[in-house]
């Protein structure tokens, strides 16, 4: 302790300063300043993280709202019996064997009527009129009066589909000066549409079919939904819940509660924290190399879609269930256990029921997570055809090759029409809906049940 | 160890150092701090004693505004140092803290060398012009700290592999690097071994030459060894105030005199 | 449907086994159940899992193995020579697909089974009555091929008859054995206790399955894709030109170029960014702040990649290119099209923003308080006091969270799909488009595969590469971080 009393001897003794509390001195000044500096970068650092988010849904409503909306023509037809039900028995089987040709030159016919009748002027040829409707028209009406066959005989109005053209037109994205390098529509035909418009038989309306019909044809965006896509997601959810839920409580249950401490179980850890980190891509590879390529499964099926998602999902809800496992005081294991429960009584009665809201909140959005993924789903082939028919039956719906919403959207966004763009935007609002849904409930059941010990 | 003996045990009154009127402390609703007046002297060691929860820590925080961190906590009243209100708008903590260093309950070295440790407070309020400048206050503030034997050779070293009391010890080090007026102890021994806490006491008493000392402490013994003079807390109220040797011999207060004979506490 | 009715018949017995063990129990305790060892239930589940377990690994194994003996022994029917991968699975199908719809004509009532069996190429055009029943052949069906589908039938018939007669007696035996242990000392609870023990140990080693089928899905096909192209084209070529006639050049060099720059990109705008947010979060901001701003950014963490892609494709890139393309404001005509490497590094920078400020606001909290108390109590600056105290200790934390948002960008698929652009390229410009390991992976695999070509294989050549690279970056990142970890705990 020599050294101990010769502070005031000593040369580095710093120089106290000795100023004002009351004045902030120059060198504090500046530092001051540097705090400020500091500070203004962080707040910038959130404002960009800000600003990204909020452009970014700026673009997602701002171009996807549209898709929920569709153009219709108000189309008065005139179903006469002789060209539609010629035995004149309105027995279905006998009417569908008009197909849609049949059907087209009435809607041609009355399309011109309409024309005429509102003394609109035009130069396209009236063959030409049929462009302003979706290709789809024809199909439309068959369908209607195969379903009402009284009608036939009548004169009926008809809300028939746009071509995507004109409601790119009442939607801002086609002009006349786009349309004029266009083979589907000519700029003269936008002077009948603003007719139409104008006395109230073109509007926009709401559209039903975007959210639960099927997707179409590369050349017909204007029918073209999400609807069975959706249900190939479904499907795939329903697989990966009723897997990964129970392998993963189980696989957390034996790791908190029940693991020695050795290799295998370091192995096992290991192996848990590094899957949460592989490339959803590298998953995509195994499934199809392990479920198409070696067990033979079908390619595109919901079911394999469903497998490969499991797998990716159950490292996060093994970590989030070993966390809600964990959050359980070791005195509730030890209650048990004093009264005589063996280990597993204990694990069982007492402490999953009381990690099972942490369990749910953490598979709810592991769920969500896969959800939203796409990478994998490239591999094993549910993209790259038309998801054009709802599955017949539950085992179709595992079995039979399906998209899914995310693969939709991708395949959306690969078509050449600017008109797909529009869909994919609002496939997306759909499906952060979904996605939005299943965090809120997460987060009520956190809330709800919540326990502090 | 000749020097220690012009260190005497003196509890007549120096200048006052700190004055603190009607002070206050609020946490949220709970009202921590119930008016306190008290007056502290410079190149004295006060002691601050009290059952846990009584209020001394909160108290001695406020003294260099360490409360300002805590969201939640208010502060009434005027504290005075050197006759400046601290509470005062124009007052930098800042530059407060440079002039009442802290020294805290559990040693908290950074996880940097030793040398970086006692260099860091130094560095950020410029008192150091130049390398050797630096050099120079790191090895006197480690020798007021009676640590500089033990770490001269190994300066380089990480702070976070000392002993307890030898980290402790750099935690003060640290403190005095910044050549503060003022500096407050918050049980600074109370995580250290009984030779640690000896040679930690040693040093508050040395440290007293230069420095007004307010410790904070839940031993009793221990501000009777060292301080000049003694506040006990009760419950958020200032109960008793007076020079150590009265406080431990004649209390006032039968508070006092129940939690110095061990009755309450 | 054979398969669905086994197990339905399966589960029945092991219900009545349930029964059974269960009331033999309460008898050998003469109804009294406080004289049994365990609960009486627990008898009832070790009898019926005596029961179950066997038999349905049986079935499992059955499964399994049976296609593959039939296969073999059925291939060797159609042809001498030896087949392999894609022309072996070209004939299977084709076998397969006229047993399946001979099936159909039977269960149709088009023909009977004996007429099935008999059927041979010179009755009539098979392919005319297949087609009736909705199954379509390609070629012309030949006599073996006919016959090996017959074949094919007939094994699979047998086989299933003997699995479900082998594994009915099993279930049955099992069941037996387990009433025959039971009796009101016999340890049932810690009988089933061990069963469901293993059930558990089961589904911990299924996180190991799956790095093992990674492994081996991922080593099988990059060998047989080395047999067939040469390992020094691919790991040191300079050019990506895949031609579906052969003859390929399939260098990985311009791929593994543009993923590491783009994830460069998307790190100098994420790391930044997301640790100066952290910061703000953790150091600066009110709680009122913080618990808006918080989940703010965790709902970007939360968007699904195809989102950022198609934002990328559609949104990002069209604003660059108004800027930066030839007619753009900005005048300098950098960019030509929207996709570049610049559009998927920006956007995926944006992705892994709140991937970096989540891990480095958990690391900057781990950093104790009374390291700021100490840095304050010096008269320490806040900022000070985060570059100097709490940064540098937080620094290994920090590190690792960047290694693991690393991997992710190197692993990242949509963005680049959709944002990046198609070519493969060795440039530095940023606006030209370039493209990456894992949007390539992409391309070589999407639509229907020939996995015996070169152009197909190389995806898992590639698929390996990405694996072994983020598997490094995870490896490190999580030890670093777990060190970290320990050190405050």
């Amino acid at each position: 302790m020599t050294d101990a009393a010769t502070p005031s001897t000593t040369p580095g003794n710093p120089a106290s300063k000795k100023g004002s509390l009351l004045v902030t001195d120059a060198r504090t000044k500046k530092r001051n300043n540097a705090e400020k500096r500091f500070r203004a970068y962080g707040i910038t650092a959130i404002s960009v993280g800000v600003i990204f988010l909020a452009t970014l849904l700026y673009s997602i409503v701002g171009n996807g709202a549209g898709a929920f909306t569709q153009t219709f023509i108000a189309v008065d037809i005139a179903l006469p019996e002789e060209t539609l039900d010629p035995e004149g028995n309105r027995d279905r089987s006998e009417m569908s064997r008009v197909s849609t040709f049949g059907y087209n030159p009435l809607i041609q016919q009355a399309l011109a009527e309409k024309i005429a009748s509102l003394n609109i002027e035009t130069e396209v040829p009236e063959a030409a009129f049929g462009q302003l409707l979706s290709p789809g028209a024809a199909a439309q009406v068959r369908t209607t009066v195969l379903n009402n066959p009284d009608l036939i005989g009548q004169t009926v109005r008809f809300d028939i589909l746009a071509s995507s053209r004109v409601d790119g037109y009442f939607k801002d994205r086609v002009s006349r000066v786009s349309l004029l390098r266009d083979s589907n529509l000519s700029p003269a035909h936008l002077d009948i549409v603003d007719e139409l418009r104008d006395q109230g038989f073109a509007a926009k309306k709401f559209n039903l079919a975007f959210i639960t019909g099927s997707d179409a044809s590369e050349s017909r965006p204007e029918s073209a939904g999400i609807g069975v896509s959706m249900i190939g997601s479904l499907a795939m959810m329903l697989v990966v819940l009723l897997l990964s839920l129970p392998i993963g409580v189980a696989a957390s249950i034996y790791l908190e509660e029940f693991a020695p401490k050795n290799w295998f179980t370091d192995l096992i850890e290991v192996n848990i924290s590094n899957l949460a980190a592989v490339p959803s891509i590298v998953f995509g590879i195994l499934g199809l190399a392990l479920f198409i390529q070696f067990a033979q499964l079908p390619q595109s099926a919901p079911l394999v879609g469903g497998l490969v998602l499991t797998l990716m999902t159950l490292p996060t809800i093994i970590i989030s269930t070993r966390a809600a496992l964990k959050s359980v005081p070791p005195s509730i294991r030890d209650a048990a256990l004093g009264v005589g429960a063996s280990k597993n009584q204990a694990v069982f009665h007492h402490v999953l029921p009381l990690a099972m809201p942490g369990i749910l909140t953490g598979t709810i959005i592991g769920l969500a997570q896969a959800l939203g993924e796409t990478a994998p789903l490239l591999l094993i082939g549910m993209v790259g055809f038309i998801a054009s028919n709802y599955p017949d039956g539950i085992s179709a719906a595992f079995m039979s090759p399906n998209s899914a919403m995310p693969a939709q959207i991708y395949e959306w966004a690969k078509r050449a029409d600017p008109a797909y763009y529009e869909r994919a935007w609002g496939g997306i609002i759909i499906l952060l809906g979904f996605l939005m849904t299943m965090n809120i409930i997460a987060v009520i059941l956190r809330r709800r049940f919540e326990r502090r010990w | 160890m000749d020097d220690l003996r012009i260190i005497e045990r003196t509890s007549n009154m120096n200048d006052i150092k700190i004055s603190a009127k009607g002070v206050q402390v609020f946490y949220g609703d709970t009202h921590a701090i119930k008016d306190v007046d008290v007056e502290i002297a410079d190149k004295t060691v006060t002691a601050f004693i009290g059952p846990s929860g009584c209020g001394k820590s909160t108290f001695l925080r406020c003294l260099n505004r360490m409360n300002d961190t805590i969201d939640i906590c208010r502060v009434e009243g005027s504290i005075a140092i050197d006759g400046q209100d601290i509470y005062d708008k124009r007052v930098d903590p800042v530059q407060l803290r440079a002039k009442v260093g802290m020294v805290f309950q559990k040693p908290n070295p950074f996880p940097k060398s030793i040398y970086d440790n006692v260099a860091y407070g130094p560095k950020i309020h410029g008192l150091a012009r130049t390398k050797a400048d630096l050099d120079e206050i790191v090895e006197a503030s480690l020798r007021r700290a009676a640590l500089w034997n033990e770490v001269k050779d190994r300066l380089q070293a990480p702070g976070t592999g000392l002993s307890g009391g030898q980290q402790q010890r750099l935690c003060i080090a640290r403190a005095v690097a910044t050549a503060p007026e003022v500096l407050l102890m918050d049980e600074p021994c109370s995580a250290l071994d009984p030779i640690a806490t000896a040679q930690v006491e040693e040093l508050i008493d040395e440290l007293r030459q230069q420095f007004s000392v307010v410790i904070v402490t839940h031993s009793m013994q221990q501000a009777a060894r060292v301080s000049q003079k003694t506040a006990f807390f009760h419950l958020g109220n200032l109960v008793e105030f007076n020079d150590t040797d009265q406080i431990f011999t004649n209390p006032q207060d039968p508070r006092t005199e129940s939690y110095i004979t061990g009755r309450i506490g | 449907m054979h398969t669905s009715w086994l197990l339905i018949v399966l589960v029945v017995l092991a219900g009545i086994s349930f029964y059974l063990g269960r009331s033999r129990a309460m008898q050998s305790a003469g109804g009294d159940m406080r004289q049994l060892h365990s609960l009486p239930n627990f008898y009832g589940w070790n009898v019926a899992l005596a029961s179950l377990v066997p038999a349905v690994v049986i079935f499992a194994l059955w499964q399994a193995v049976q296609p593959n003996i039939i296969n073999r022994s059925v291939v060797s029917m159609v042809t001498t020579e030896e087949l392999t991968g894609g022309a072996l699975n070209l004939v299977m199908s084709d076998v397969r697909r006229i047993a399946n719809g001979l099936d159909a004509a039977i269960s149709r009532g088009v023909m009977s089974a004996s007429e099935a069996r008999d059927l041979s190429v010179g009755d009539a055009s098979i392919r005319q009555q297949l087609s009736a029943v909705g199954t379509v052949v390609g070629a012309e069906v030949s006599d073996n091929v006919l016959l090996a589908a017959q074949r094919y039938r007939a094994m699979t018939a047998t086989g299933s008859l003997m699995q479900t007669a082998l594994v009915l007696i099993v279930a049955v035996a099992g069941a037996l054995y387990g009433l025959r242990q039971t009796n009101r000392d016999f340890r049932a609870r810690v009988s089933v206790e061990t069963v469901v023990r293993a059930v558990l140990i089961f589904a911990a080693t299924v996180a190991i399955m799956t790095t093992v089928g990674i492994a081996f899905s991922l080593i099988f096909n990059t060998i047989k894709f080395f047999n067939l192209h040469p390992a020094s084209d691919f790991l040191f070529g300079t050019t990506w030109n895949p031609l579906f006639r052969g003859g390929s050049s399939l260098g990985i060099l311009p791929l593994l170029w543009g993923t590491f720059y783009i994830s460069i990109i998307a790190l100098l705008v994420a790391v930044p960014i997301g640790l100066f947010s952290a910061i703000y979060l953790a150091e600066y901001a009110s709680p009122a702040a913080r618990s808006i701003i918080k989940p703010a950014l965790e709902v970007l963490a939360g968007i699904p990649t195809i989102v950022y892609g198609l934002f990328a494709l559609l949104t990002v890139g069209p604003l660059l290119v108004s800027a930066f393309g030839p007619n753009g404001f900005l005048g300098l005509g950098w960019m030509r099209g929207g996709s570049a490497v610049i559009t998927a590094g920006l956007v995926m920078g944006v992705m892994l923003i709140p991937f970096v400020s989540s891990l480095s606001d958990d690391i900057i909290n781990a950093v104790p308080q009374s390291m700021r108390d100490g840095s304050y109590g010096l008269g320490a600056t806040k900022s000070e006091t985060v570059r100097m105290v709490v940064l540098p200790a937080a620094l290994p934390g920090i590190a690792g969270a960047v290694l693991l948002a690393a991997s992710r960008a190197i692993g990242e698929t949509m963005i680049v799909v959709l944002g990046a652009g198609a070519a493969a390229r060795l440039s530095l410009n940023p606006f030209e488009a370039m493209t990456t390991v894992t949007a390539k992976i992409v391309a070589q695999l999407t639509g229907d595969n020939d996995f015996n070509s070169p152009e197909a294989l190389v995806a898992f050549a590639l698929g390996t590469t990405l694996f072994v690279i983020t598997l490094i970056l995870n490896v490190a990142a999580l030890y670093i971080v777990r060190r970290y970890r320990e050190q405050y705990e």
